[in-house]
């Protein structure tokens, strides 16, 4: 790590941050040991809270919750991506009206918590819990994703455009053969970021009572008969769900770092959705190059 | 995403056939057995939507309670429910003519209980579902069927506090929110209200004395005395009074009285009973004589 | 409309919840966000290394998820708050590992020539970030911290399903006293609209006077 904040240390320097580097080190463990010797004192690692794990019907629930979260999870991508490619469309028209009502609709969903929309589906349309939370979740990720969309097709060179609108392609034609696939490759760290988003935000269902990974978590925790083992549960679905979005984030760098050395797409460097008109600064995205940016925030 | 898909399979091959075959062990005393009750033949209630929708379905889908020991209680591992509550759900299902064991229960988390029934979710509710005139606007109530009584839960060493009175200066839980905790607070300013999401973590709070009581309707808290005998106690006199009825469509008029109907068989027949020995009995509280049946007219 | 009218008072404590929230878990968020920025940037490898993990820990559970744990797992330590305390603590700790990604991102916007005269100058680390490189970060960071801000006021719902009094929350009530579920979800919407652009319209404030484009 180079940085220009401070320079290369010296020996003194160095021994000095030998120093800073131990007392941080000894405090830091310190924490972790304070943390751990609450846990034992509390009796968090007796076999009995532990023991419940060993069964089959327990696994099975967990896997049975897991596999719910998943496929909650797949639906919301699909259609989010298919949502947000119809509203980019719309965004991108060149009749007014329906570029104002895309617009309209990007910037409602963008700036609606999205558990609202979930519970407003789940509560006031009565709906059944997985649809309602794939509903919310595509609105808002499909809104979020049709800005990507947006932006990456605009980022790509006009001279691209123009020449194939002069080898006289039409509208349809110069964006699905030049447009389009140039800028889905510059987009996809932005579009597997966003999918980070709609994986974590399946937690969501727990609240609306959707038999996902957490809801599963939460009714061995709250068993008596388990001795109400809640600390190991979170132990157990913690590591999972946090393994899941690290391995799809490591994904989108990794994308985005074959990207930046592959000649295709060095012109089209899609950073982020702009801020609307609305709500300047309304989406979460950074600027910064796709590399910096992964899993922005729920909701 | 491949990646992520390749992980998920190791991982679910790892977790599974290395268990213990079926679920833990439940704790507590266990009933003999449960009653049977013989399913009502050749009964027809075609002025019912409920029922005749139910008939042609082949059988009924009851909303209950997953997280009350002894009341409604769904088995993380197996998926089964069992309880009081479940038991009055299973006698209905055979007066109204459809074999109990086809019952296919449904968790239904006490806000969404009146939109369920109201979008035909669930065809009734038995849950700890207290009548009142508010809700009487919504839906419709069979029953009651008991009634319950908010009490206080201790624990078995504890003998200074025999009711209400004794609370000034003990620490006393309750749900957020729930109607017990704010009587708590209104009528025995002197005790220390403290609450938490769910009465599971107030038992384990009183458990490892974190709390001094526990306080909500008598029949939850039995259901938890009754999972760990040796170490909780349910104490002193009832001091209010919760009908519980079973919930039904508000329109279905037909439905309620047939379950009334039933509910008044079923307490005549001795059924009643021996379903509340084999359950909330269970804790060591002996059954009450059941309260009338209220057959409120229509409109 | 008669939702709202009549029930004004249940409205106001609701949307006072989520302001309250918000402006408390921003605190939280931007004061953790900062020390976790000038830990990642540190030369202390052990600070950067918590730092690193605290942020990508972080930034990879799901907030319910977090919520959950501090809400219920907490108290199992005998760490008994009120929840709105409870509800801080999660999403301003949450927050903070977005903010210091956005701090972090805004000191890469400096040009290197800045930290390298600061320090031809003889300044130290602390002087060389805090009295050179922030305050121009500061400038750059403006409207992504309005965004994350805005995701916190946004966030802040889940906390109405876990006990803490807040807008979302209201629709349970007002469902209960049988008024019109769809127009209670109208003014709860446009009550989140007013926060978020509440703070959009600070922030444009704050860009106006700081803000430079780079």
């Amino acid at each position: 790590m180079t940085t220009a904040l401070y320079d290369i240390p010296g020996p003194q320097a160095r021994r000095r941050h030998l120093l800073y580097g131990l007392l941080a080190t000894v405090v830091i463990l310190g924490i972790v040991a304070w943390a751990l010797y609450l846990l034992f004192d509390t009796g968090q690692f007796t076999a009995a809270k532990w023991d419940p794990f060993a069964y089959e019907g327990i696994q099975e629930l967990l896997l049975h919750g897991l596999g719910n979260t998943l496929k909650a999870f797949a639906y919301a991508a699909v259609l989010s991506l298919l949502l947000g490619g119809v509203l980019a469309c719309g965004r991108l028209s060149e009749h007014a009206a329906l570029r104002w009502a895309a617009t309209v609709v990007v910037e409602f969903f963008r700036a609606m918590p999205v558990l609202v929309m979930i519970f407003f589906v789940f509560v006031a349309l009565k709906v059944q819990p997985l649809p309602a939370l794939v509903t919310g979740l595509t609105l808002y990720n499909g809104s979020v994703l049709a800005e990507v969309f947006r932006t990456g097709v605009n980022a790509v060179d006009r001279g691209q455009r123009e020449a194939a609108y002069s080898l006289g392609m039409g509208k349809t034609q110069v964006m699905t053969h030049v447009l389009v696939p140039q800028a889905v490759r510059a987009m996809l760290p932005a579009i597997i970021s966003q999918l980070v988003v709609a994986l974590k935000d399946t937690s969501l269902g727990f609240l609306i009572t959707y038999e996902e990974f957490l809801h599963a978590g939460k009714l061995i925790a709250s068993n008596l008969d388990y001795d109400l083992p809640f600390i190991p549960v979170v132990m157990v679905i913690s590591p999972v769900y946090i393994g899941m979005c690290m391995l799809l984030s490591w994904f989108a760098t990794w994308v985005a770092k074959r990207q930046r050395h592959s000649l295709k797409t060095r012109k089209v460097e899609v950073a982020a959705a702009e801020p609307g008109p609305l709500l300047p600064g309304a989406g979460q995205q950074l600027q910064e190059p796709p590399s910096h940016r992964s899993g922005p925030k729920t909701s | 995403m491949r990646r992520l898909v390749a992980a998920l399979a190791l991982a679910a091959l790892l977790t599974a056939g290395c268990g213990k075959e079926g679920s833990p062990p439940v704790k507590g005393p266990q009933p003999d057995q449960l009653p049977v009750y013989p399913v009502a033949t050749g009964f027809q209630l075609p002025d019912s939507p409920t029922w005749t929708a139910a008939k042609r379905r082949g059988h009924l889908v009851v909303g209950a309670k997953e997280d009350q020991p002894y009341l409604g209680q769904k088995d993380p591992a197996t998926g089964t429910y069992s309880g009081f509550d479940i038991e009055i759900a299973k006698m209905m299902s055979a007066s109204l003519g459809f074999d109990p064991k086809t019952i296919s229960f449904r968790t239904i988390a006490s806000a969404n209980r009146e939109t369920a029934l109201q979008n035909g979710q669930i065809d009734y509710y038995v849950g700890t579902y207290t009548i009142n005139d508010l809700r009487k606007k919504q839906v419709g109530f069979a029953g009651p069927y008991y009634i319950a009584g908010q009490s206080l839960l201790v624990r078995k060493d504890e003998d200074d506090i025999n009711g209400p009175q004794d609370l000034a200066g003990k620490r006393v839980c309750s749900a957020a929110g729930s109607t017990p905790l704010q009587r708590i607070q209104r009528d025995y300013p002197k005790a220390v209200a403290v609450a938490y999401d769910t009465y599971s973590i107030c038992v384990d709070n009183l458990l490892s004395l974190q709390v001094d009581a526990v306080t909500t309707d008598d029949t939850i808290l039995m259901g938890f005395a009754a999972k760990a005998p040796d170490a909780l106690k349910v104490v002193g006199a009832p001091f209010s009074k919760e009908p519980y009825g079973i919930g039904v469509s508000r329109g279905d008029t037909a439905l309620r009285f047939a379950l009334d109907d039933a509910l008044a068989a079923h307490e005549k027949n001795g059924d009643w009973k021996r379903a509340y020995d084999a359950t909330l009995g269970l804790s060591g509280v002996p059954a009450p004589q059941p309260p009338p049946v209220d057959r409120y007219p229509a409109g | 409309m008669d939702v709202l009218i009549d029930n004004l008072s249940l409205y106001g404590e609701g949307l006072l919840g989520t302001i309250e929230l918000t402006v408390y878990a921003s605190l939280l968020a931007l004061v953790l966000g900062f020390v976790m920025a000038s830990f990642r940037v540190a030369p202390v490898g052990s600070l950067r290394v918590f730092g690193t993990v605290w942020v990508t820990v972080l930034r990879n559970t799901p907030l319910t998820l977090l919520f959950f744990a501090v809400m219920l797992g907490l108290p199992r330590f005998g760490i008994v708050l009120p929840f709105q305390l409870f509800a801080v603590l999660a999403l301003g700790c949450y927050t903070s590992a977005f903010i210091c990604e956005v701090l972090r991102s805004g000191i890469n916007t400096v040009p290197t020539g800045q930290g390298e005269a600061a320090r031809s100058l003889g300044m130290t680390f602390a002087q060389t970030l805090g009295d050179v490189v922030l305050p121009q970060a500061f400038r750059s960071v403006i409207p992504p911290v309005g965004s994350t801000l805005i995701a916190l006021a946004k966030n802040s719902a889940i906390a109405g399903s876990f006990s803490v009094t807040e807008l979302l929350g209201t629709y349970k009530p007002l469902n209960e006293m049988g008024y019109s579920i769809i127009w209670s979800f109208v003014w709860i919407a446009v009550g989140y609209l007013l926060v978020t652009l509440s703070i959009s319209a600070v922030f444009n404030v704050l860009e106006k006077r700081w803000g430079i484009a780079r």
